[in-house]
């Protein structure tokens, strides 16, 4: 058998999602599989959020959206009249995922959650994300990206302590959230295909996110202490509570290093030096360091500072680019501080084709390429953002409505 | 009790969390995991902070128990002359093979993907390295924190008049754990389909940029370089974090529409406040001064609390939850969080997934291995060696 589109060739997924679940239903148009954004008349709310392409508000330019709504196809459709619900479980008959991020209980008051959507097609697979997931105490709760990073433990371990917690400025938990539906789905899928029925997947953006915080949560069920947010300190790793600095001005902007065990560390530490010398930078005390039995996690405060001191003065002379160049080079281990800039200019991602430029509206964009690289078959962007209802006339001729019909669903608000 | 991947037989070489742990979620629904290590090069993780009772040791690591729960674990030397010959006696075994290795240490061992298709032609090979397996800076070693810096969420962390802040951990690898277990299931899939195995190559570097494609979308069109700005929001304000009773202790409180900040307003006793900043502009414009004002309030009460009556209002406000909250929180503890015991170490809580499959009850079958603890079952019984043939490579050293 081939699958021309890719593995996920000839699966439908329905995508009713708004920004919870937008990455979700890419994730399964990155693998092949049809995916039908299906939004309210006039288009997604969530369309307008900014910013826009070159700062136009308008509702097919939002960034976020067209971000991660890549690879599906638009049909507008009001499911609260009842021409919309038919025509939506018309769709659910034939499709073999839906995503949804409505609030728990307005799919239950439509009589469209899973018990009633499992009657109507007992292969379906029903990936629902909410802030909290759909039982507990919690079910109800409002969350946007803020309280899901509060939630999640994570902005606790970022930041200054003297100021508040912080978030990583661009919405990272619904990203969390969205992968682990997707992957919830095709867990999903692979027991289908020997038992012949779908289930529903109750994906929490709030543990979804929780694994973000990495190794942080076992040290309070190991040992009872609670690991703090600590700014550009590098916590976490050693016995002896060792922290040292990881980030470092340079000359047009930041650089991360770090002192590091091992045979890895002992080559970047004594790298590192034999660059500084080479610019006049490097102290006897470094040069004569005996870097093979250095383990910066016994270290001494005064031991790490008398490293890093010179280390820091260094960096300040040297650029981001030429930091990653000479670090490549010498085994050094570290990286620039990228901004998207640095990112696209990245000769490592150039080299490997990573970019994919799609055009929209009369615009070039570029796309990070796909999130895995398969030997036998593509992975990645391969249809650009949908306009607003653009595939109503397609998806609807299908389900046997003539050109007439559809101009008349149009009239009543139905699409 | 049929479980989804009851089927699948996946043979890791791998160490820390980004190999790990893709092996771990699906041992959680059923694959049986061989877990390779060496006497010689035992998982670093298992020396890892933190350990049991802040004491270090082989069998003390708890993110080593937690990662490897559920598997079998086996130490086998590849760099031993008879090493990569049993190595593929595994992958006979196997449906899955996955490593995380520098690129070309597998290939330097003979147990390359192609090397591996002789021994079992419909082999799926995953791996997950930094940068991906081509490429000029390939072979560059580096560390999933390092790699945060490299994708730009540390620049997108932190306050605009301060530098950047690290993500804590290796956050990257995490990202990267999710979307190879994606791909991991889809070669699964397209092998049902196809008959066929594959090679997957996970850069980790190019899996962590999905998440920032907004920014760069906004670079390439716009010409603007996004940049971090503390808690604040361009959809919402006041978007940020407040303080509450106890010293740090925190609650995160965003209002989106003119709805939410009336109810705010009231829930204060700050009426005249609902319709002075009625407009998000002005609410926007004023966003420092209102935020003066709501931590005047906020300071009278604890997270929970306030978590409790904003919810209860129709308002987001969510406690900031800290490592030892996580383990408290009713929600966590339905979705995240299992009691399990390990012979070292003993009650420890594994990490579950987090997402609920309707059909499926999973249940936690072994703890973290213990260094070569399954050698002889998985070398008799799975691989099939005779008992006498098992002797005789534990005797000339090859599972040290």
């Amino acid at each position: 058998m081939e699958l021309p589109d890719g593995i996920l060739s000839g699966y439908r997924v329905l995508d009713l999602s708004r920004e919870l679940g937008y990455l979700c239903g890419k994730i399964f148009g990155d693998l092949g599989a049809e995916v039908i954004k299906i939004e309210p008349p006039g288009g997604d709310p969530s369309r307008l959020t900014p910013p826009f392409l070159k700062d136009d508000p308008h509702p097919e330019k939002s960034i976020y959206w067209i971000s991660f709504n890549v690879n599906k196809k638009s049909l507008t459709l009001d499911i609260t009249k009842d021409e919309g619900r038919d025509i939506l479980l018309n769709l659910i008959r034939r499709s073999d995922f839906l995503i949804e991020t409505f609030p728990a209980g307005y799919l239950e008051e439509l009589e469209l959650d899973w018990n009633h959507l499992r009657e109507i097609n007992p292969k379906l697979i029903m990936i629902s994300i909410t802030p909290f997931g759909r039982k507990g105490p919690k079910s109800q709760y409002k969350a946007s990206d803020l309280g899901i990073m509060a939630a999640s433990g994570f902005m606790s371990l970022l930041g200054d302590v003297d100021r508040p917690p912080v978030r990583v400025t661009l919405p990272q938990s619904y990203m969390w959230a969205s992968t682990y539906g997707a992957l919830g789905g095709l867990f999903a899928l692979y027991g289908r295909n020997k038992t012949g029925k779908g289930q529903h997947v109750d994906v929490p953006a709030q543990a979804a996110t929780v694994w973000a915080c990495a190794h942080a949560p076992f040290f309070w069920t190991a040992e009872r202490t609670i690991p703090k947010r600590s700014g550009i300190m590098l916590t976490g790793r050693s016995y002896e509570g060792a922290s040292y600095p990881a980030i470092f001005k340079c000359k047009d902007g930041y650089i991360g290093f770090t002192l590091y065990w091992g045979r890895a560390g002992a080559i970047t530490h004594r790298e590192i030096v034999k660059w500084m010398d080479e610019r006049g930078m490097a102290p006897q005390h470094l040069k004569e360091k005996d870097w093979d039995n250095f383990d910066p996690f016994y270290a001494s405060k005064e031991e790490i500072n008398e490293i890093l001191q010179p280390v820091a003065e260094f960096l300040k002379t040297v650029t981001k680019k030429e930091f990653l160049y000479e670090a490549v080079k010498r085994r050094i281990m570290g990286y620039p501080v990228s901004t998207a800039e640095d990112v696209l200019t990245d000769p490592h991602l150039q080299a490997r084709n990573f970019w994919q430029i799609t055009p929209y509206m009369g615009e070039k964009l570029v796309y990070p390429g796909g999130f895995a690289r398969f030997s036998e078959t593509f992975c990645g962007v391969r249809k650009r953002a949908p306009r607003i209802g653009e595939h109503n006339y397609e998806i609807l001729r299908e389900l046997g409505f003539s050109k007439s019909d559809v101009e008349k669903m149009k009239e009543n608000g139905v699409i | 009790m049929r479980e989804i991947f009851d089927d699948v037989k996946i043979v890791e070489f791998t160490q820390i969390a980004a190999g790990p742990l893709i092996g771990r979620y699906l041992s959680d629904f059923g694959a049986e995991v061989i877990h390779v290590e060496s006497r010689t090069r035992p998982d670093p993780w298992r020396s890892y902070p933190p350990a049991k009772d802040g004491t270090p040791g082989l069998e003390r690591g708890y993110g080593f128990a937690v990662y490897n729960t559920n598997k079998y674990g086996i130490t086998l030397n590849l760099k031993h002359s008879k090493g990569p010959e049993l190595a593929k006696k595994l992958v006979r075994w196997a449906d899955v093979v996955i490593e995380n290795f520098t690129p070309g240490t597998m290939s330097k061992f003979g147990l390359g993907y192609q090397d591996l298709r002789k021994v079992k032609e419909d082999i799926i090979m995953l791996s997950t390295c930094n940068l991906g397996q081509t490429g000029p800076h390939a072979k560059h070693p580096g560390l999933g924190t390092h790699l945060t810096n490299l994708c730009g969420f540390t620049y997108l962390t932190g306050w605009p008049d301060r530098p950047p802040y690290l993500l804590y951990g290796p956050y990257v690898d995490y990202i990267s754990v999710c979307y190879a277990t994606i791909a991991l299931v889809s070669a699964l899939e397209y092998k049902r389909r196809t008959g066929r195995g594959m090679y997957i190559d996970i850069s980790q570097y190019e899996s962590g940029l999905q998440f920032m494609t907004p920014a760069i979308l906004e670079y390439t069109v716009n010409g603007r370089i996004v940049t971090r700005d503390g808690n604040h929001s361009p959809c919402a304000a006041p978007h940020g974090v407040f303080p509450c009773k106890k010293k740090d202790t925190w609650v995160a409180i965003a209002i989106f529409s003119e709805e939410e900040w009336e109810k705010l307003c009231r829930l204060m006793g700050m009426e005249n406040l609902a319709s002075r900043f009625k407009a998000f502009e002005e609410r926007k414009k004023h966003e420092e001064y209102i935020e003066e004002i709501i931590s005047k309030w906020t300071v009278k009460f604890n997270p929970k609390e306030i978590e409790a009556l904003l919810q209860e209002n129709g308002i987001e406000g969510v406690a900031v939850e800290d490592m030892k909250d996580l383990f408290e929180d009713p929600q966590l503890s339905l979705y995240m969080w299992e009691n399990f015991k390990h012979p070292v170490i003993e009650d420890y809580v594994v990490q579950k997934i987090g997402f609920e499959l309707s059909e499926e009850t999973t249940k936690l079958k072994r703890p973290g291995h213990l260094l070569g603890e399954h050698n002889e079952f998985v070398w008799t019984e799975l691989v099939g060696l005779a008992k006498e043939e098992f002797e005789q490579y534990k005797n000339i050293g090859v599972f040290d």
